[in-house]
């Protein structure tokens, strides 16, 4: 059994405008120690995957409509929200998008790292402190029992993004979901970022579920892929499926739509025409339909479901075969 | 030798920081400090570095929306640092901008018909019917629709709306466009699109860009040659295929190992670029990368370096890798 096993994940918002479903259909499985990627567009329902996993829905307006989700031996969408205040932090931690929303700029970094790690008692209070400032040495913040007295608003962009990774590891989770980690990060602290990531995982163990329109930093650091579009899972398989035998057409467009080094200069790109249906005007067969340079009447008709292409690799394509 | 278009010399733009009750500060933020450049016509330079280094002040220098505190920008022959605001408008209609998120400079209030007709009214030239036409002629350029006139910039996806802000920066056929990171809000699917637009653009108008990016692999597409700038100075400039080659810079090299490679073949080990940019207001002695910089020596400790040809076309300030005297 996989660490963690999401299955026909369904969430739902309630908006002015009517109930809109921003993950329909989603199922993939996270083993033990790997890393698992989610790209996709602005708005393809990644964030909401992963704050589906956490229960930190925007509350009242969000709700799992129906799957599951299984982690260890929790079924995560049925547990009471004290017994997943236990697993959240202690047994899964997170990275939010915005480091900023993730820190409590009236409380010092000493105060918010210790917090979670008195809560889930993975220290007692006479060793902390200390733990505290190894956890900050860990991440690569220099001088850190001066930092630990220091808050939000005195740290840098990456320094911060590292505090909050420090938080998300403090308790030693098995499992880290990563949204967006590296997104507001020059490339040089992304990729002391994705190093120090990689560093801990290959040290405590654990999974981790990277976040990212990044094709690069998918390439770079993930084992299995999840390409997601307008709320469903339109291809997902190991990395080196996606990347040398990708089988959807979205999932081809993006890889002929980014520059390489070795791209032609000024030579056009590929670009995927049009615009991502909202969810509030879903069409009723395939959702990337208006985009699709090979769609045919039938794509209209029927959403196609995921269908095995050879081992993990699967896609939702009707013409997968024909392309 | 073709005459360049623009010409920048030792420019400076120091901001003073006010800090605490000392009102009269006698402390700057050494934002931009010393840029000296070229564009030649038709030509795009690509302006890369960290965040904070100076990209948008000196791009703001330039298109003279900042006064700059010392050197002097040279444009088509003619001296514009010091010209009046008065003076700037003839200047609008050949240096635009474009910027990263549209929606901040589209007027929320305006239709779009009305943005794109705003830069004419502005330099008093057409007549209202001539001025309508121009605006479809602008919106077919662009890819637009023509009905998109008459809507709001709320009521188009952000691909759109950047596509309204580069209708906007063309309408007066400038000659020189500075695009401040003008994809990088963008979704990879919609960031080709504008980058084939801009590039067409180029072709077909003979513009020049001074392109402002933090994607390496895009600016490596579509520039001719790459600035590469540390904390208000540029370090090392090239043809781009010479810096991403064959960078000598040791900052540079660094910058160009950090790109992710969308290639799941390579597995590439990277020696990590330490530490943070120091800050404008208070830069390190000597050379400012040399606290980062896994080659330092104690001359980079001392002395500041200077640009410095390397070879045709190639320069660098780094002690370590000036040619022999
Ligand atoms: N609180 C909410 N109320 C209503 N709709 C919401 C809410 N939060 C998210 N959504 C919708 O759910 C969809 C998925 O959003 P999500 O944040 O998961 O996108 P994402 O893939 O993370 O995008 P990005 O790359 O921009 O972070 C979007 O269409 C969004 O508008
Ligand atoms: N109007 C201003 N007044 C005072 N200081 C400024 C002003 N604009 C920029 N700065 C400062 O000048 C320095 C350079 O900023 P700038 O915005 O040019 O950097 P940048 O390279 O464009 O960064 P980014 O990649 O984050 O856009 C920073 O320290 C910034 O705080
Ligand atoms: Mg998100
Ligand atoms: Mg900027």
């Amino acid at each position: 059994m996989a660490l963690l096993e999401v299955a026909q994940l369904a969430t739902e918002f309630a908006t002015d405008e009517g109930v809109v479903r921003a993950v329909d259909d989603v199922s993939f499985d996270v083993e033990a120690g790997a890393t698992v990627g989610i790209v996709g567009e602005s708005g393809c329902g990644k964030s909401v995957t992963a704050l589906s996993i956490m229960r930190l829905l925007p509350q009242p307006a969000g709700r799992i409509a129906g799957g599951s989700i299984r982690f260890q031996d929790h079924d995560l969408t049925t547990l009471s929200l004290p017994e997943m205040g236990q697993i959240r932090g202690r047994k899964i931690g997170m990275v939010f998008q915005e480091p900023m929303t993730a820190l409590n700029p009236v409380h010092t970094i000493g105060r918010q790292l210790t917090e979670g790690m008195l809560l889930h008692k993975a220290c007692g209070p006479r060793d902390v402190l200390r733990a505290a400032a190894n956890l900050l040495d860990r991440v690569g913040i220099p001088s850190p029992d001066i930092r630990l007295g220091e808050y939000p608003h005195q740290l840098s962009g990456g320094m911060r993004q590292r505090v909050v990774i420090a938080m998300a590891l403090s308790c030693r989770p098995d499992l880290l979901i990563a949204d967006e980690p590296t997104t507001a990060l020059d490339v040089t602290i992304q990729a002391q970022i994705l190093e120090l990531i990689k560093d801990l995982q290959a040290e405590m163990g654990m999974a981790v579920v990277m976040i990212t329109h990044d094709l690069g930093v998918i390439a770079e650091t993930c084992d299995q892929v999840v390409v997601m579009y307008a709320g469903k899972v339109a291809e997902c398989g190991s990395v080196f499926d996606i990347f040398d035998r990708p089988a959807h057409p979205y999932t081809r467009g993006l890889l002929d739509s980014i520059p390489r080094l070795d791209t032609i200069p000024k030579s056009r790109l590929g670009v995927i025409e049009g615009m991502v249906p909202g969810l509030l005007d879903l069409p009723a067969g395939c959702r990337f339909e208006n985009r699709c340079p090979f769609v045919v009447p039938a794509c209209g008709e029927q959403a196609p479901s995921l269908a095995q292409i050879e081992g993990q690799h699967s896609v939702a394509c009707s013409r997968w075969q024909q392309l | 030798m073709t005459t360049p278009l623009l010409e920048v010399r030792g420019l400076e733009m120091h901001f003073p920081v006010k800090e605490g009750l000392l009102l009269r500060s006698r402390i700057f933020n050494r934002a931009v400090d010393g840029v000296s450049l070229q564009i030649k016509p038709g030509e795009t330079l690509g302006l890369v570095g960290e965040s904070g280094c100076g990209k948008s002040t000196l791009g703001r220098c330039i298109a003279r929306l900042y006064q700059p505190t010392a050197g002097s920008i040279v444009f088509n022959g003619r001296d514009i640092t010091r010209l009046k605001p008065r003076e700037l408008r003839p200047l609008r209609q050949d240096i635009q901008m474009v910027f990263q998120d549209p929606m901040e400079s589209l007027n929320a209030r305006h239709t779009v018909g009305d943005i794109l007709e705003e830069p004419f009214i502005v330099q008093r030239l057409h007549s209202p019917a001539e001025r309508r036409q121009r605006v479809a002629e602008l919106l077919n350029i662009v890819g637009l629709p023509a009905r998109s006139a008459s809507r709001y910039p709320f009521e188009f996806s952000g691909g759109q709306r950047q596509r309204i802000g580069i209708a906007r920066a063309i309408a007066l056929n400038p000659k020189l466009i500075i695009c401040d990171e003008p994809v990088s809000a963008l979704d990879v699917s919609i960031q080709s699109q504008i980058l084939n637009l801009l590039i067409e653009l180029q072709q077909e108008f003979g513009l020049s860009y001074l392109f402002i990016a933090h994607d390496l692999a895009v600016v490596k597409h579509v520039s001719d040659r790459v600035a590469v700038m540390y904390l208000g100075k540029i370090i090392e400039t090239a043809d781009s295929d010479t810096i991403y080659r064959a960078a000598r810079h040791p900052y540079t090299k660094s910058l160009i190992e950090a790109i992710p490679v969308p290639d799941p073949h390579r597995k590439i080990s990277r020696q990590v670029l330490s530490g943070d940019v120091p800050s404008p207001i208070n830069p390190p002695h000597g050379c400012a990368f040399h606290p980062r910089c896994p080659e330092a020596q104690d001359q980079c400790r001392q002395k500041a370096p200077t640009l410095q040809a390397l070879s045709e076309g190639h320069w660098g300030s780094c002690h370590l890798i000036y040619p022999p005297v």
